[in-house]
């Protein structure tokens, strides 16, 4: 099951990301997940959060741009090259990595987990369930 | 059916229009050398009376004026009667600061109004039909200019002036408007406004539009009628002349007729000051032919286009003008190149940026920085880094071929660009300061 990312653009100056996590905080909503991509003038920001529609709305509303791209976020096994493991499965699968980033531990998980984005999602969860791992969906990441 | 206002006048045979032109160019001629000192004595210093202009074809021998003498003789030196005559100025900053201040008689209010008034009809209007002007009333032209050929055409007047979107948009709904009047940059404004409320092209009444007082492209043209579900019209005018309504577009929507009965137009080299042939690219040169308090004589409008008499699938005899590449006043000239906000404008559009920008010019090391600001859409965002920064790279590319420029594009967040009720701030040129 993958879950829902969403992206939003950002102007790369002072104060902006400020500005959309006190949006974001205002409404409630939990980020599980962040990570930043940047130019020298924009920048674009991928979030989990614990409610996806209601941060889309609370954005859209506020002026943002924002879009929602399915990724697979995978449990990473908590042993020595645990992540190791994950992308050799990938790889093997064929699967190109556009871009990835960790979780950020939930209050109730002792798991840390990955956010994948790859073309073929579909293709990428069948493989990493044949090779054992643990997928999360919008509900764990809802109860994390 | 093709309606017109003065059917008489806009379908007139070209003999019939060159010989009331003859007679009214005389006539004008006579009326400026006897009433406006400032222009006899132009006339005098080349060595030309009222008596060596018998016709349009003797129009090249008179003095050109331009801008520089409208600041020359404010307030009053070109007025053309009393001031008892008068009821009426409207004014206009002009980029340069110092006001222009047009007089205006009855008889020239009603002539303008005229003017509009075939511009409502060309646009479809009717008795039948609710004209919501929006744009700006008070000394600005374009308010009162549409307003009154509203009244003429006997269209229900709504109005609005700018501004108040939500009040605007109220007003569509609930009177039904069918024909809107404003800024083609208030037009797209209001659509977008529209569009988020949820409200399809179908559901607004609007039918037509009369958008003019700012350079846009056709491909905004498009826009706009996709948005607001209507066909929209192109309008022209100075307030100089008398302010919107020169010249304006038919069903055709391949150039706007201009009303020559009251204003002869010429094309010119800006340089040499040479009368170009027809079909020829250069600066637009005015002669009021009609005008009491504020008659001009070949007044150069710095604007840059192209007539043409082919004939129009409208019916109307009355030459056409391509529209504008820009007002020479909006031109800038970066790193020797000369650059009009339109062709920005046209490339943002062509490839899928919506027309919210802004042009930045500066020095930086004694040479020229063109910055071209354009607001991020939902159509062209994606999660993708590397694709939004090819799109970015292909814009660049693109304004490179249309300028011969390099150009720096930078993505801002949606409605950081101000929205502007009447005319648009395309361009912040810091090198003036
Ligand atoms: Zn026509």
């Amino acid at each position: 099951m993958a879950i829902k990312q969403i992206s939003v653009f950002l102007e790369n100056k002072p104060g902006r990301l400020d500005a959309m996590t006190d949006v974001l905080t205002e409404a409630n909503i939990d980020i599980r997940a962040l990570s930043l991509a940047e130019t020298k003038d924009f920048g674009i920001v991928r979030m989990i959060v614990d409610d996806v529609y209601e941060t889309a709305t609370i954005l859209k509303d506020n002026d943002y741009i924002a879009s929602m791209t399915p990724v697979v976020a995978v449990r990473i096994p908590d042993i020595v090259g645990g992540l190791n493991k994950v992308l050799k499965c990938l790889t093997q699968a064929g699967i190109n990595i556009e871009y990835m980033y960790a979780s950020l531990a939930g209050k109730k998980s002792d798991h840390a987990y990955m956010i994948f984005r790859v073309e073929e999602v579909q293709k990428a969860e069948i493989a990493l369930r044949a090779g054992g791992f643990l997928l999360a969906n919008q509900d764990d990441i809802s109860d994390m | 059916m093709e309606r017109y206002y003065q059917e008489e006048l806009e379908c007139a045979s070209r003999e019939t229009m060159v010989a009331l032109q003859n007679e009214k160019l005389v006539k004008q001629v006579k009326h400026v050398w006897d009433n406006v000192p400032y222009y006899r004595k132009l006339m005098e210093e080349k060595g030309v009376t009222p008596d060596d202009i018998q016709s349009i074809d003797d129009l090249y021998k008179l003095p050109m004026i331009s801008k520089y003498d409208l600041r020359e003789a404010y307030p009053y030196g070109l007025l053309g009667c009393d001031l008892k005559k008068c009821v009426r100025i409207q004014s206009t900053s002009g980029t340069t600061g110092k006001r222009v201040v047009a007089f205006y008689t009855q008889d020239d209010v009603d002539l303008w109004e005229e003017c509009c008034a075939r511009a409502i009809t060309a646009a479809g209007g009717t008795n039948e039909d609710v004209c919501q002007v929006s744009y700006g009333y008070g000394l600005f032209t374009g308010g009162p200019g549409l307003n009154g050929g509203s009244h003429k055409v006997g269209c229900l007047t709504i109005p609005t002036s700018s501004g108040n979107t939500d009040r605007q948009i109220m007003f569509i709904q609930d009177l039904q408007a069918t024909i809107l009047c404003c800024t083609p940059s208030y037009a797209a404004y209001l659509g977008e406004r529209m569009k988020e409320m949820g409200l399809s092209p179908d559901e607004i009444p609007l039918k037509a539009g009369i958008f003019g007082a700012e350079a846009w492209s056709e491909e905004m043209r498009r826009d706009i009628e996709n948005t607001l579900g209507i066909k929209a019209f192109d309008i022209y005018g100075l307030t100089e002349l008398s302010g919107p309504g020169v010249s304006f577009e038919c069903s055709e929507q391949s150039g706007m007729h201009i009303n020559e009965d009251h204003f002869l137009p010429e094309i010119i080299d800006p340089d040499t000051l040479e009368v170009l042939p027809e079909g020829s690219e250069g600066e637009l040169v005015f002669t009021s032919l009609d005008k009491e308090a504020f008659p001009l004589l070949r007044y150069r409008t710095r604007d840059i286009c192209v007539l043409s008499r082919e004939k129009c699938s409208c019916g109307r005899t009355l030459i056409k003008m391509k529209k504008p590449k820009g007002r020479s006043d909006d031109m800038l000239i970066i790193r020797g190149v000369n650059v009009f906000p339109s062709q920005i404008e046209t490339v943002l559009l062509n490839y899928g940026y919506a027309a919210n920008y802004q042009i930045i010019v500066d020095r930086k090391n004694n040479t020229d920085t063109l910055d071209v600001q354009v607001e991020m859409t939902p159509e062209m965002f994606t999660d993708n880094l590397g694709e939004i920064e090819k799109r970015q790279k292909d814009l660049i590319d693109g304004l490179k071929s249309m300028l011969g420029l390099k150009a720096k594009v930078t993505l801002v967040a949606p409605k950081t660009i101000t929205r502007s009720e009447g005319k648009a701030v395309r361009v912040i040129d810091k090198r003036k300061i």
